[in-house]
């Protein structure tokens, strides 16, 4: 882990992810059509667009889980289905968008993120333990670590999860909507987390985020259209170009408030 | 960051905290594993003492044992005893690792058609023991232990190949079911143009601790052993698999491997108890339940929980079978069926009520 999270400091700015001409698709639905895309590491980038325009296949396909029909996907400079099944999922978190709903307590759901780290031996154990104690604390659900997941709420099984994919300690975090089901001030938190993750562990963070607000405080946003992809690169270029409207195919309104994008929605007659 | 809210207490009280309801936990566990202990030597001495004969002369025996008395308990009734707790642990396994496979709370060990596969075996053997056809005398000389395994493995690899592999969990319940009622059918073809196997087959059918002697002691002991290797070492993945699929397969696990294994030790398991006693409902289905009614598990822990409880469940149906209508006996799968039934409408019943 620690080695991998070296390689990935030193090629900082450099893809850890990427994908060339990828394709994708449910039956005869076409997806994704030769999406070709750069993430890098100690960056957060938010992946934008209408719904069913194909984010949460897009973050499938990257992790690994979604056959792809053509084109190829990188990670850390090695063809994605090259690696082998453990070694890949210690450097790729996934976190899905819905996720079951179990009668494991808090504490043993987060560390189910360390399946791939085969913590036979005692000093690997000690090593896990570390890892899950500090992704709980980071999540704030350090609090209902022998809770049942069952007996949670929505929000509260939210950080659990999150807290599952952040134990991995993997340099490429994949989040499917990491903050559906919070209230405001916890989608801060996680924004801030975020945040975080990309500055002070060089991690290269892809999510999907419904929020435009939240979504443009990121490094990089990524567009989709319904139907292709629009645009790919920092916040300004998105605005610039108006990838936004472009997406959404309806005029979208971005004001600058004091350094923060905002979304205003349009609802004056 | 979220700790700038005050929800984070410090770490060291929460690692101790942590500590203390973990221990909690494990004591819990230990106290419910000692208590089905207690409860399943109990049942084992009854088990001793119960029989054809009466209680007061069962007693006596068990004190002053003669040549005749020794047989009946040592040769009889012990294996028989161990035989059955053997039976409802192997069931209590399967059952809780087909629950945990197929993420399904209704799931039992003979959701794979392995007991309609086994039935028709039996079925098939039962003609051919009396057969005069030539190509059937094999199927006699195998015995209706071999023959029951055999079916039911063989209709596991009917299911498998149906469902055209691993791929997908409702792809295999479905193709089980399909494999299930087709046998199902054959055996009663089977049976309507032999009627004079039917007495024999309902032997089997309704299921008979009766026939258990120390050879199939050591044998579903054996396959205890065996199946609980696969079991154990797959629980963190069972554990991963309540998150979802694509959330396992995340984590660096591979789901055909998983379900391969299990689905191989589920079939190896239930084969060997039908082969030995025959089709006995309900246990399989409903220890991994009164383990998760009491006890809240891991998969770890229920694993070795629900074996342990399906052992007592099926000791005490053997020991009420015998009970009831003395000196007479009711078939054992007739008996777990009732009980079986009952504890499920109840439990319906209660969440209906709680929710």
């Amino acid at each position: 882990m620690v080695e991998a999270r070296a390689t990935s400091g030193a090629q900082q700015g450099r893809a850890v992810l990427s994908c060339h001409d990828l394709t994708v698709g449910y039956g005869t639905r076409q997806v994704l059509d030769r999406v070709s895309l750069n993430f890098a590491a100690a960056k957060w980038h938010a992946v934008v667009g209408p719904n069913g325009c194909g984010k949460s296949t897009l973050l499938r396909a990257l992790a690994g889980l979604h056959g792809v029909r053509s084109g190829s996907i990188s990670l850390c400079g090695r063809p994605l289905s090259a690696w082998p099944r453990r070694a890949r999922a210690r450097r790729l978190a996934w976190l899905a968008q819905h996720a079951g709903i179990t009668d494991l307590t808090g504490a043993e759901v987060v560390r189910l993120g360390r399946l791939a780290h085969g913590g036979w031996l005692a000093a690997r154990q000690m090593e896990d333990d570390v890892a899950i104690r500090r992704a709980m604390v980071a999540t704030g659900s350090w609090d209902w670590a022998e809770r049942r997941l069952s007996s949670l709420s929505g929000g509260e099984r939210q950080r659990i999860y999150l807290a599952r994919a952040l134990a991995v300690e993997a340099p490429v975090l994949l989040l499917d909507e990491p903050t559906t089901h919070l209230d405001p001030p916890h989608q801060e938190d996680v924004v801030r987390l975020l945040r975080a993750q990309a500055d002070g562990c060089e991690v290269c963070v892809v999510s999907a985020i419904h929020d435009l607000s939240l979504a443009l405080a990121a490094d990089r946003v990524i567009v989709m259209g319904r139907h292709q992809l629009i645009g790919h690169g920092t916040v300004h270029e998105a605005l610039a170009g108006g990838w936004l409207s472009a997406a959404f195919e309806t005029p979208i309104d971005v004001v600058d408030y004091k350094g923060t994008h905002l979304w205003r929605p349009a609802l004056d007659p | 960051m979220f700790g700038a809210r005050g929800t984070v207490s410090t770490p060291r009280a929460a690692v101790l905290a942590n500590r203390a309801t973990r221990l909690g936990a494990a004591n819990g566990m230990a106290l419910w594993l000692m208590g089905c202990g207690v409860l399943t030597l109990l049942l084992t001495a009854c088990s001793l003492v119960i029989g054809t004969s009466s209680i007061e002369t069962s007693w006596h025996w068990l004190w002053m044992p003669d040549e005749q008395s020794a047989v009946v308990l040592w040769q009889i009734r012990l294996p028989r005893t161990l035989g059955a707790w053997c039976v409802g642990a192997l069931l209590g396994l399967c059952g809780a690792t087909a629950q945990g496979l197929f993420r399904n709370p209704l799931a039992e060990p003979y959701l794979l058609g392995t007991a309609s596969g086994a039935a028709l075996g039996v079925a098939i053997s039962l003609i051919a023991v009396d057969s005069t056809i030539g190509e059937l005398a094999w199927a006699g000389r195998l015995g209706l232990t071999g023959a029951a395994c055999i079916g039911a493995i063989g209709a596991t690899f009917l299911t498998i190949a149906l469902s055209r592999g691993v791929l997908q969990t409702t792809r295999l319940l479905l193709a089980g079911i399909v494999v299930a009622s087709v046998l199902a059918a054959a055996t009663s073809l089977i049976l309507l143009t032999k009627p004079d196997i039917f007495r024999a087959m309902q032997t089997f059918l309704l299921g008979s601790t009766a026939f258990l002697g120390w050879p199939s002691v050591a044998l579903l002991g054996s396959v205890l052993g065996i199946c609980l290797v696969p079991g154990l070492l797959w629980s963190r993945g069972l554990d991963a698999l309540t998150l979802g699929e694509d959330t396992a397969r995340s984590l660096g696990l591979s789901l055909p491997i998983l379900r391969l294994a299990l689905l191989g030790m589920i079939s190896l398991g239930t084969a060997a108890t039908v082969g030995e006693v025959g089709v006995v409902m309900f246990v399989g289905l409903m220890a991994p339940h009164v383990v998760r009614e009491t006890l809240s598990v891991n998969h770890r822990q229920l694993l070795i929980a629900a074996p342990v409880c399906g052992g007592a469940l099926l000791q005490a149906a053997d020991l009420l079978c015998r009970w009831i209508i003395r000196p007479a006996e009711l078939p054992v799968g007739a008996v777990t069926a009732c009980v079986g039934g009952a504890y499920l409408v109840w439990l319906l019943w209660r969440r209906n009520r709680d929710a």
